[in-house]
């Protein structure tokens, strides 16, 4: 049987899938262990006892300094601000690329403007937004929204252009007016792409909140691991790392299990 | 009887391409006007210039003696052969979208008692063609026939002074198409409509129309094959009944034999 053809069942698809990240888990413990034989004192690869015995102070001890647990402060100042920066995105571009989507007139107007500022990188316009708002929370979310807003913008409004032209014209046949053509026949069909746009931008919205906290931050999962490099602390930041990750797959996935609720009609189900 | 569209001298240009020249056609009220031609005779195009989609570049077309606006409205109904139906509505919902849009200009919701009257006017008309128990489907969920029924609906709900098909049947195969044929027949006489259809299919033409136009070009430069445009080349009235006018006994008896 050709290799295209080959279909996986689903329990076999779960084993498969787990395979090869177990297979990392294990080259790391053998390639940490081999380092620990030959310097116990090792701190680059970090035995899991180091990771947890590290990791249990940040999340059950109360720092010293500021009375908080550290981890789930970090934690809550990341989601914070990521949360709040996709959201101001995701309705920013919703908005904007909606009217531009429809309307031709805005989109020869403005179009021109976001693809220009879509090209601009945003980190380069950190200082800017720093010098701006301050070193505060304002800024970094700001830079989420500044880095990936446009390419959101472009997204739907993409979307929008690319409806059939004859679903328009029926719409119109239907006596919509040009809000009435918006608000029922645009914006619906225009927020699963939304969704999927959020989930696309995941990933750069991850990098520019941890840029930004990396840079000036007092908390923030991406402070601490850039604070703790200094002591070559890899029991902190590959826990870390990997909580990071962690947070990033369950929000695509709660993204994409919301569109399938909210939209079936775009995911070719039923109801 | 007076023409209910009249169409003088229409020309449609694109650039230095000609696709429609001189047209002058009146079509009747209660007519069924079959439009056949080769592709890239402008077919489509007239109908697009009909519909309001766009402006003929010379030449006056005129609905019920008013001049034509060249935007789309709720007069001319239309249904192409594919993407006429929303596919983010139910087919409820669809229906009523042209009710909603009239009554709730900011909205583009109805709610109460308004939405329900809307909803059984839009039940009755998808009882009309055959959708009557699909009420709660989407689109992706029902058949190429299914969703020409239903986009057939949506515009008769609007009750438009003319019906314009842009060759709705040509996606279907041909069991459900002689089916669509009856139904098409069948709103056509108890709506009593106008209806403008463009074909690929001389014998859905002849079979469904009252009035069969060929549109092609008369003159042909092979040096500079788009400098000349289509027109009408054939004009042919079929000797059958207008949806306005009285039927005999024979012809419902048919029509409702089609039907079963």
């Amino acid at each position: 049987m050709r290799w295209v053809n080959r279909r996986v069942r689903k329990g076999n698809g779960f084993l498969l899938g787990a395979a090869p990240i177990a297979l990392l888990v294990l080259a790391y413990l053998v390639a940490a262990a081999a380092r620990h034989e030959a310097n116990p004192n090792d701190k680059i690869l970090p035995l899991p006892g180091a990771m947890a015995e590290a990791m249990a102070a940040l999340l059950f001890r109360p720092d010293p300094l500021s009375g908080q647990l550290l981890f789930w402060a970090d934690t809550f100042a990341s989601l914070q601000r990521l949360g709040f920066g996709l959201g101001i995105s995701a309705l920013s571009a919703l908005v904007v690329g909606l009217v531009l989507g429809v309307l031709p007139p805005v989109r020869a107007t403005f179009g021109p403007l976001v693809t220009a500022v879509a090209v601009i990188p945003p980190i380069a316009l950190l200082p800017i937004l720093f010098i701006a708002f301050g070193l505060g929370e304002t800024a970094k979310v700001a830079l989420i929204v500044v880095g990936i807003t446009p390419f959101m913008i472009r997204d739907i409004a993409a979307h929008i252009t690319a409806l059939p032209r004859e679903m328009l014209i029926k719409a119109q046949t239907l006596g919509a007016s040009s809000w009435q053509l918006l608000l029922r026949v645009a914006l619906p069909q225009a927020m699963p792409r939304l969704i999927q746009s959020v989930r696309l931008s995941l990933g750069p919205a991850w990098v520019f909140l941890i840029s930004a906290e990396a840079i000036a931050s007092d908390v923030g999962l991406g402070y601490r691991i850039f604070l703790v490099r200094r002591y070559l602390s890899m029991d902190v930041i590959l826990p870390y790392v990997a909580w990071i990750a962690l947070l990033a797959v369950v929000i695509d996935f709660l993204l994409a299990t919301g569109s399938r609720k909210l939209f079936p009609w775009a995911h070719g189900a039923g109801h | 009887m007076s023409a209910l569209l009249r169409l003088r001298d229409v020309w449609v240009e694109y650039g230095d391409k000609v696709v429609i020249e001189g047209i002058t056609l009146d079509i009747e009220a209660g007519s069924f006007v079959s439009i056949v031609g080769p592709s890239g005779a402008g077919k489509s195009s007239l109908l697009r210039v009909i519909l309001g989609q766009e402006a003929p570049t010379r030449g006056s077309i005129r609905l019920d003696g008013a001049p034509l606006a060249p935007e789309c409205g709720p007069d001319r109904g239309v249904v192409f052969q594919r993407y006429s139906v929303f596919p983010h509505l139910s087919v409820l919902r669809n229906t009523m979208f042209g009710l909603e849009c009239a009554e709730a200009p900011f909205t583009g919701r109805l709610f109460g008692a308004r939405r329900r009257a809307a909803a059984a006017e839009a039940e009755e008309m998808l009882a009309a063609v055959g959708l009557g128990d699909s009420l709660h489907l989407y689109p992706a969920e029902m058949s190429g026939g299914m969703q020409q029924r239903l986009a057939i609906a949506q515009a008769l709900i609007k009750r438009p002074r003319i019906l314009l098909l842009d060759e709705p049947f040509g996606a279907l195969d041909p069991g459900i198409r002689t089916d669509m044929h009856a139904l098409v027949t069948r709103l056509w006489r108890e709506y009593a409509l106008t209806i403008i259809m463009v074909t690929h299919d001389i014998k859905e033409a002849f079979t469904l129309g009252t009035r069969v136009l060929a549109l092609d070009k008369r003159r042909h430069d092979p040096h500079a094959p788009h400098r000349f445009g289509a027109t009408t080349v054939y004009d042919l009235p079929l000797k059958k009944p207008l949806a306005t006018q009285a039927l005999d006994g024979s012809s419902i008896t048919i029509d409702s034999k089609d039907n079963n």
